[in-house]
């Protein structure tokens, strides 16, 4: 039988599974609850801290990219397996293009982005 | 002699309660990309100046944001709970003869996952 | 007057008709009945053309597993009064061609038991003489795999895997769990031939860890984690053969 390459889409699933499980959570309530009720003291995501902060450090491009660009891999490898599981086996082809494909277009938006900055 | 091979539906997930709630686990994975494509663009707006990134967090504000982001939440925390619950079952450890217990695993998972959330809280609020 | 109960049990007898179809029978409600006594009741008293399998009524030869209102259970630890007062559906286990009422076709499963080669394998220059004795184990090294060589053969597991029931070209838990039991195993060296089934695509890649066939497993084999640790394992290698391509062996 041939030899799989299901191991590089499966181990950026887990990596993406973990880094989700670990930091998104608290990142939903940072950015939905405490900042907009204004938990966190007076406007702490500032255009100027976070700008500078994204923009001179590389340590934090490469956590943000970590942190944005596993979670796409770890969604089109679980998303592509849902569709093939709700019976859309035949196209399972197009299917895994598409998830991957958009996985990566994230990727590539998000160096383009860290290139401009 | 003819066999009979029974159909299978498509939504042979909602007939049983564990089926219906590994959909639901497998979804989680919907809303976490959702969130990571917000924070790219977040950091897209970044790049667009003051104003611009500044717009995107009043709109933070709006209440179909935060509903959002309640959702999101809901379905990301069912993911990081389902995640560490699972875990233990592929790390398999063994103290000599005996396995370490999978709740001693997951606990530690989960222990770790806290001290995350109070490092990001304290880097990213800076405070 | 003796209390009751309603079993629907599905027919089909490709002689007489195409499509299956369900029968209920009123059968006497004991306290201490599995629903296997229930299916020997009626086989005996109402309606000796019922077809289904049993052998040894403890739970140990794996061969009267159904389904009972939709979850694969072993026939002979069932009990009636888990269910009653409530009638109780009973089909053929799921994701196989049903040949009579509750038996099914098992050849499937069968192949693919075979396919992963559920014995110890030596490599031919380290084969020893009978006469130097056994390979010897510790118990920490048997307890590496004792869990998955617990396994039956009672195929409930593949009844409560919805991948299997789409598409039976996946190898399926039993036999995914049983080829790690020989992975494992401290005294086998046939890992490698047992990946070309088990690493391919439809072996363990096919898996989306749904985790019924653990839950419905009467051993507690737990094939769901021995689908998962070998997905890492095969990911490890596979990183290997990238990285370090001079390493592999043969």
């Amino acid at each position: 039988m041939a030899k799989s390459n299901e191991p590089i889409w499966w181990s950026l699933f887990s990596a993406g599974g973990m880094v989700a499980a670990m930091v998104l959570p608290v990142l939903i309530v940072i950015t939905g609850i405490l900042v907009p009720f204004g938990l966190a003291g007076e406007d702490p995501l500032n255009f100027e801290r976070i700008h500078s902060a994204v923009s001179q450090k590389d340590s934090v491009k490469l956590v943000l990219f970590i942190v944005i660009t596993l979670p796409f891999f770890h969604w089109a490898h679980r998303f592509r397996f849902t569709l093939v599981d709700v019976g859309l086996k035949s196209v399972s082809t197009l299917i895994s293009v598409l998830c991957y494909g958009g996985a990566i277009a994230g990727t590539i938006i998000l160096v383009v982005i860290f290139w401009n900055i | 002699m003819s066999v009979y091979h029974r159909p299978v539906s498509n939504i042979w997930w909602l007939k049983r309660k564990p089926y219906i709630l590994f959909m639901i686990r497998e979804l989680t994975s919907v809303f976490v990309a959702g969130y990571c494509i917000f924070l790219l663009v977040l950091v897209y707006k970044l790049t667009q100046g003051a104003d611009a990134y500044g717009n995107f967090m009043v709109a933070l504000k709006l209440p179909s944001s935060v509903a959002l982001h309640l959702i999101s939440l809901a379905f990301v925390l069912y993911h990081t709970i389902t995640w560490f619950n699972l875990t233990p079952k592929i790390l398999v450890l063994y103290r000599g003869e005996e396995r370490i217990h999978q709740g001693l695993v997951a606990g530690t998972f989960y222990a770790v996952w806290a001290v995350i959330s109070f490092m990001v809280v304290w880097l990213v609020l800076g405070v | 007057m003796a209390e009751t109960m309603k079993l629907e049990i599905f027919r089909y007898r490709p002689e007489k008709e195409k499509e299956p179809s369900f029968q209920t029978y009123k059968v006497p409600f004991r306290e201490d009945w599995v629903v296997l006594d229930a299916i020997n009741h009626i086989k005996d008293e109402i309606d000796g053309t019922l077809s289904y399998r049993w052998s040894c009524q403890m739970g140990v030869c794996g061969s009267c597993g159904i389904m009972i209102n939709n979850v694969p259970k072993l026939s002979c630890a069932a009990f009636l009064k888990d269910y009653y007062p409530d009638k109780i559906r009973i089909e053929p286990l799921t994701g196989f061609p049903v040949e009579r009422d509750l038996i099914f076709e098992m050849d499937d499963f069968m192949t693919k038991l075979t396919e992963i080669q559920p014995y110890i394998i030596r490599k031919e220059s380290e084969e020893k003489p009978l006469e130097e004795g056994e390979y010897l184990q510790s118990p920490a090294e048997l307890a590496h795999y004792k869990q998955y060589s617990m396994c039956i053969n009672c195929m409930l597991c593949y009844a409560a895997c919805p991948v299997y029931a789409l598409d039976s070209t996946f190898i399926g838990p039993a036999a995914i769990a049983l080829g790690q039991r020989y992975n494992m195993d401290s005294r086998d060296q046939g890992r490698d031939a047992r990946q070309e089934v088990i690493a391919s695509h439809d072996g363990i890649w096919e898996c989306t860890f749904v985790g019924e066939c653990s839950v419905v497993c009467p051993k507690d084999v737990d094939p769901a984690a021995a689908i998962q640790r070998a997905k890492v394992s095969s990911t490890v290698d596979w990183f290997k053969d990238i990285l370090i391509p001079w390493g592999k062996k043969k």
